[in-house]
């Protein structure tokens, strides 16, 4: 029982920060109806954007942690924004009315290129660093197993449940996101009733980076160790997740994410390690087969 | 010029530059350093100008060409039919005489045999991806589906390159059929993610089903292939003979790699043969039409399932063929070997080629794994570079390079 919670604290800290990726890449695909294959890589450039800046803040600049991590937060949003920003502009936009596989793979292009500059800039090697926050709340002993809660898990979701709360307000309430739905519905009559599509689809480039950074620098807080390399499996673990919400969906994404997290957590805690991706796979696909429009997805209807 | 649009050149340039300064401060500007206790720092200030520098002089450079140059170029019209005809036997001709020219070598002929092997792959993506529109980013899993079947073949039960071989193709076929019914009832980006998932799960069950794949190390002493139980090696095994001895020459490596060169061009060929004639059969038909309306084929008496199984079960079959030729070809095979980037490349190239055309096909094969492997001395960059080029490739030419997009055969003349 004890650990049974423990491991869903730990696979709902992980569902979290797949959800933050995943949320980007439903809203990508929910505008644009484009599967975003750099994604994963920019929440990768944000994990070292965040390291650095945490690195230089603390050692360099002699900050405190709590002000360094503000300071990592806002670099980590602000520049990871401006990666995806820049790879919407040039590698995206000009291929708006290309055939459909142009931009995929115009975008795997740019997977590419991005990691292995990183690789360049950065070295290859698996980067380190130390715990920031130690320590957190006992939730429960029974003497032999402790349950834990700590200070890093409680911050990871609390920032997505704030992050989340914002963003559900910003699509639901505010003209950008009324525009953005309108883009989702159709991009030409959008455009004929005065939405400046570009700035919208800019817009939606920009706020998923920028909460792929977040979820980057959540990842190097709380695992401590990133690599160049991190991008591509956390790209196809969002990409599942906002499938399996039913693509399009912000909730969904969340859902998504979240359930990712705790079939991992399970799967890792109960069976083999090894074949955790096996799994989280395999119910993937279990759930395309019965529900092919993912859990939350409205039923596509067939255009004749 | 006007001094308005020289004014907007250099505004957008400098813009360019600022965005790029911002963005290369912690990645170009900050190096970290594993010590030996933890992370240090060293500033790299200076790499970042050169970033901004470069940019805004690469913003002003487009700006000024595309003054001159308006407007994208658009992919190469489709030459005739009869005239690509011509082109395909020129390229067959060539391909056939390529060992024995003077300025080849060992070297190129090795080249020549990597880049083989995918323009194979892709012509045999290209039936899943190119003809029938079901886009598959697992295509890899069957390709080392082949790989795998072969080496554990040969193996396990000392079968020979050529009996081995068309099992390793049905089995691939078989994969791919199984690995296709999930796929049956869904439609566009779907099937691509669930492909790719398929395509993971494969990876993972070679590196870590230890007792039959090796895991991470892979297997190793795959048994060479043999020209009708000729071997290739120094010391024939006993009882036989190797292909220096029965012909009377002096035994040379190069024989190998010349003969798997024309193994790999037999089964290339092979492929595109096929395809070529299936496109003209119903079920080939069948594929077009999928592609370009699965409503009105469904109301037209088509049944997809069948189609896209076929569809399916055909690519996987030739990427079967591909992976045993590849792991004959190595000797080792590891899960290393069959990456998602793999299936990526292989998509890109039947994308880039122009879906449905295979001399495409063979164009971008050149491009994108011909030309890298000139520049291997580059190695570190090699990868960059390739990212570059998909999407420089892709914004210059969106259709692909040569786009053929029209039914293999149609009612009537043409509009």
């Amino acid at each position: 029982m004890e650990y049974f919670l423990q491991q869903l604290i730990n696979g709902l800290t992980l569902g979290a920060i797949y959800g933050l990726v995943a949320l980007g890449y439903t809203m990508v695909y929910g505008v644009l109806g484009m599967i975003n294959f750099a994604h994963g890589t920019i929440y990768m450039v944000g994990a070292f954007i965040s390291l650095i800046t945490f690195l230089v803040a603390t050692t360099v600049l002699g900050t405190s942690v709590p002000l360094a991590l503000v300071l990592t937060l806002v670099a980590a949003m602000a520049l990871t924004a401006l990666w995806g920003w820049t790879a919407e502009r040039v590698a995206y936009r000009p291929l708006r009315s290309a055939p459909r596989l142009a931009p995929l793979i115009s975008a795997i292009g740019v997977s590419i290129m991005l990691q292995n500059f990183v690789a360049q800039a950065q070295g290859a090697r698996a980067k380190p660093l130390p715990p920031v926050f130690r320590g957190g709340i006992t939730l429960m002993d029974s003497g032999d197993f402790v349950v834990s809660l700590s200070w890093m898990q409680m911050v990871i979701m609390a920032l997505t449940l704030a992050l989340m709360a914002v963003f559900t307000w910003v699509i639901t309430r505010t003209a950008l996101g009324r525009a953005q739905r309108a883009c989702e519905q159709d991009m030409k009559m959008a455009s004929l009733l005065g939405i400046d599509v570009d700035r919208v689809i800019s817009t939606t480039f920009v706020i998923g980076a920028g909460l792929a950074g977040v979820a980057g620098m959540m990842v190097t807080l709380y695992y401590g160790v990133i690599d160049f390399y991190i991008g591509f499996l956390a790209g196809i673990k969002a990409f599942t997740a906002a499938v399996l919400g039913g693509i399009g969906s912000l909730p969904g994404a969340m859902l998504g994410g979240l359930l990712i997290g705790l079939i991992e957590a399970f799967w890792s805690a109960y069976f083999s390690i090894e074949y955790k991706d096996v799994a989280t796979f395999s119910i993937l696909v279990a759930v395309l087969v019965f529900r092919p429009t993912g859990l939350l997805g409205r039923p596509d209807v067939e255009k004749i | 010029m006007g001094g308005k649009t020289a004014r907007a050149l250099v505004v957008d340039a400098l813009l360019g530059g600022v965005v790029a300064a911002a963005m290369a401060l912690p990645m170009l500007g900050v190096r970290l350093e594993d010590g030996s206790t933890g992370l240090s720092l060293s500033g790299r200030l200076d790499w970042v100008a050169w970033a901004a520098g470069s940019v805004a002089g690469a913003r002003l450079l487009i700006g000024l060409l595309r003054l001159g140059l308006a407007g994208r170029g658009p992919s190469l019209p489709a030459p005739p039919r009869a005239m690509m005809v011509y082109v395909g036997w020129a390229m067959v001709a060539f391909a056939l005489i390529l060992p024995f020219l003077p300025f080849s070598g060992r070297n190129l002929v090795d080249k020549a045999t990597l880049v083989l092997i995918y323009v194979m792959l892709g012509w045999g993506l290209n039936i899943v991806v190119g003809l029938a529109g079901l886009l598959d980013l697992g295509f890899v899993a069957f390709y080392a589906v082949g790989a795998y079947s072969y080496a554990l073949l040969s193996q396990t039960f000392g079968l020979s390159f050529w009996v081995c071989l068309p099992l390793a193709g049905l089995l691939a076929a078989a994969f791919g059929m199984v690995l296709g019914f999930p796929v049956l009832r869904l439609r566009g980006d779907y099937i691509a993610i669930v492909t790719m998932g398929l395509g993971e799960i494969v990876r993972v069950v070679l590196q870590n089903w230890q007792d039959v794949t090796g895991g991470p190390n892979g297997i190793s002493g795959i048994e060479r292939p043999s020209l009708f139980g000729l071997s290739f090696k120094m010391v024939p095994p006993e009882g036989s003979q190797t292909f220096a001895e029965f012909f009377g020459l002096d035994y040379s490596a190069d024989h190998r790699v010349i003969f798997l060169y024309f193994l790999i061009l037999a089964l290339a060929l092979l492929t595109n043969v096929i395809t070529l004639r299936i496109r003209r059969l119903p079920v080939g038909r069948a594929w077009e039409a999928l592609r370009e309306d699965e409503i009105a084929c469904r109301s037209l008496g088509i049944n997809p399932t069948l189609v896209k199984l076929s569809a399916f079960a055909t690519g996987a079959m030739f990427a079967g063929f591909a992976g045993s030729f590849f792991a004959t070809r190595q000797g080792f095979i590891s899960p290393e070997s069959f990456t998602f980037i793999e299936s990526a490349v292989i998509l890109a190239i039947v994308v880039l080629g122009g879906m449905g055309s295979q001399i495409g096909i063979v164009l971008a094969a050149l491009l994108l794994v011909g030309l890298p492997e000139w520049f291997r001395e580059l190695q570190q960059f090699r990868m960059l570079a390739f990212g570059g080029a998909m999407v420089l490739i892709m914004l210059w030419k969106p259709a692909g390079l040569l786009s053929t997009r029209e039914p293999t055969i149609r009612l009537g003349e043409a509009k």
